[in-house]
């Protein structure tokens, strides 16, 4: 068990710089997630703290030791990667095994904690086999079996679950849970999936163009969000974003824009009215759009026309057209539309986002 | 399958492939009918009204009786095999080692040092024989089987480093990274790991090396002069042809018998060596 501490963190390969300074804080037995699509850095993060890509500039600490020049083997670390990596001409047993035989473990010891893993895992009875006779899930349950049995201080997870279906991905996710709250070890788990990392994460590390966006437990980047990228990745369906103009009218500020007037809230009000005149991005979460009743002022609503009906079952998504722009509205199952209809949306006042159009950072 | 499918398939796939097979074991079979056909036989003219090329009546051992008895034959086996195992150890232990550095090593010029080691097999031997031939005599080497064993690798290595190297980036490299964080250190991960893997093909450049010198006549003919250093291949056709005498029979003996060690090894060996060159590697 240790903390990981990342300190002004680069990496350039040739042209390109990878990874631009990133900072990090780790704590102890924490679980962190490394968000971001692909190219953000995210990965080579990763495999720099397991060793695998040699650090530009920087540090990195595993426990309070710097470990920049060291081998992977000597971090005490165990990875877990997307295709698996299981030694194909070894047994299930002989792969959990090995980290432990090169690190000179006894027999016995061996023994004791790969059946003390495959216990966890629920793979005593594949132990013999070998990796090509097993399933997908199972390979994978091999992987985290091979991590586990070696108690290194920092697990480190590579999109492990990539590979695997949608059911057997969210089967895995909740096991990968659990064994983290039994085992408490620190780990810092790499994925694209933004579900995956708000479901798994201790604290989430949004990172795009080698650059950290934004760090927080997972409900903060969902409700404050740092800025507009932080903002459209996290959360499903995506945030909806409007060019609006700001203006000062009848003594309230106005979100403007064609289809629609918001008027802020006066707490919202204070902080935009310095961008009066001015153009800013307005960003809406679609499950903070409603169909609009009889109660709701024309402040908080605008006209929409239906272009597209996704039934999921919990909610129904509509894909509306809002002046020249489109958005998603998530709502009741019960609502009965259909496409080509006119409806009236009403938003909640107190969920309204805006980012600079510029730096794109949340105002 | 529709009516007019089963003579499709027996002329567009049944007959080709049988005269495929027939073309190819004919040889064979060649060799085996003149190997035990006696004297009289084999100098019949061929207007003859006796005449039956394609098979005997009296077979007969007396050829192979004359090429184990009177020949050094069994001395040309011994050679060969020396030359060929040793040969075909030294360019697997460079192939592997080599192969492995240009696939996984970052270092300057990998790229080009693979290309360039690759337009080293492209030199024909025939034109290699002629500054080989000065540095085995520099050596003072002729006529002894390190001429051979040391020249052989001279086109096994290239051809070894080439195979292994395809063979070794079609495996993850994550295994071999997964190994180093498990504790093994390169070396090791690559002697646990990496050759492990390798197996089918290290197994199929080991056979094709070993076949490459047993077949090899070039070297063998130039560098070896006296008749109990020769190899099978230059042993049977330099002592069995003398002048424009054919020992027909025992040439034939020679070649059936030499080409007995090579087919063996390749039918133990026939899957590795088919997962070899197409380089399936299963996780």
């Amino acid at each position: 068990m240790a903390r990981v501490i990342i300190r002004d963190l680069n990496k350039k390969f040739d042209a390109v710089h990878a990874v631009k300074d990133v900072n990090l804080e780790i704590h102890d037995k924490e679980f962190v997630v490394l968000v971001g699509p692909s190219g953000c850095g995210k990965t080579t993060t990763l495999r720099m703290v397991a060793g695998l890509e040699t650090i530009t500039s920087g540090d990195i600490l595993i426990g309070d030791r710097v470990v920049n020049e060291l081998p992977p083997m000597d971090r005490d670390i165990a990875m877990v990667f997307q295709n698996y990596a299981l030694y194909p001409h070894m047994s299930v047993y002989d792969n959990m095994a090995f980290g432990l035989k090169m690190r000179g473990f006894d027999r016995s010891e061996i023994a004791s904690r790969v059946k003390a893993a495959a216990e966890i895992l629920g793979i005593e009875e594949q132990l013999k086999r070998k990796p090509r006779q097993l399933s997908g899930g199972q390979r994978q349950r091999v992987a985290l079996g091979r991590a586990i049995v070696r108690h290194p201080q920092v697990f480190l997870f590579d999109e492990p679950l990539s590979n695997l279906d949608a059911k057997l991905r969210i089967q895995m996710r909740v096991e990968i849970k659990k064994i983290h709250d039994r085992l408490g070890t620190t780990a810092i788990y790499v994925t694209h999936d933004q579900v995956e990392a708000m479901t798994l994460g201790d604290r989430v590390v949004v990172m795009k163009d080698g650059l950290v966006q934004q760090v927080g437990e997972p409900l903060e980047l969902y409700n404050e969000p740092a800025n507009r990228f932080v903002a459209g990745f996290i959360g499903s369906p995506a945030m909806n974003f409007a060019t609006v103009e700001m203006a000062d009218a009848d003594g309230a500020i106005w979100a403007r824009h064609e289809g629609i007037r918001i008027k802020l809230p006066a707490e919202l009000a204070g902080r935009l009215r310095q961008h009066v005149g001015g153009k800013v991005t307005l960003g809406i979460r679609p499950e903070d759009l409603r169909l609009a009743s009889g109660s709701d002022t024309a402040d908080f609503s605008f006209d929409a026309v239906v272009e597209v009906i996704e039934k999921l079952g919990s909610q129904i998504l509509l894909d509306v057209r809002v002046g020249p722009n489109t958005m998603v509205a998530a709502v009741e199952p019960t609502v009965k539309a259909k496409v080509h209809d006119r409806l009236r949306l009403a938003l909640n006042p107190d969920r309204l986002y805006f980012f600079d159009r510029v730096s794109q950072a949340a105002i | 399958m529709i009516e007019g499918a089963r003579w499709r398939r027996w002329i567009f796939f049944n007959l080709p492939l049988a005269l495929f097979v027939i073309g190819l074991l004919f040889p064979f079979y060649w060799m085996m009918v003149t190997t035990v056909r006696p004297d009289a036989e084999l100098y019949r003219p061929w207007m003859a009204p006796n005449y039956t090329p394609f098979w005997t009546l009296n077979p007969t051992l007396d050829h192979i009786r004359y090429l184990l008895n009177k020949t050094l034959f069994n001395r040309w086996m011994l050679n060969t095999f020396f030359i060929s195992v040793l040969a075909t150890v030294i360019s697997l232990f460079c192939g592997l080692l080599a192969g492995y550095a240009l696939s996984r090593l970052k270092f300057p010029f990998a790229g080009s040092l693979g290309t360039g080691i690759f337009i080293t097999y492209l030199v024909p031997q025939t034109l290699l024989f002629i500054p080989l031939a000065d540095i085995i005599r520099n050596f003072r080497l002729g006529d002894t089987p390190w001429a051979l064993v040391l020249t052989y690798p001279t086109f096994l290595i290239p051809f070894c480093t080439w195979l292994l190297m395809g063979y070794f980036k079609a495996i993850p490299r994550e295994l071999e990274e997964c190994a180093r964080i498990d504790g093994a250190t390169r070396w090791q991960a690559m002697v646990y790991i990496v050759f492990p893997v390798a197996v089918p093909g290290i197994l199929s450049a080991g056979i094709f090396a070993f076949t490459l010198s047993w077949n090899e006549f070039i070297y063998a003919l130039v560098f070896l002069s006296s008749p109990e250093q020769k190899t099978v291949s230059v042993g049977i056709t330099s002592e069995l042809v003398r002048g424009d005498v054919f020992y027909w029979g025992s040439l034939m003996a020679g070649a059936l018998l030499g080409s007995v060690p090579v087919a063996l090894i390749y039918s133990f060996f026939v899957e590795y060596y088919v997962a070899g060159i197409t380089g399936s590697v299963k996780g």
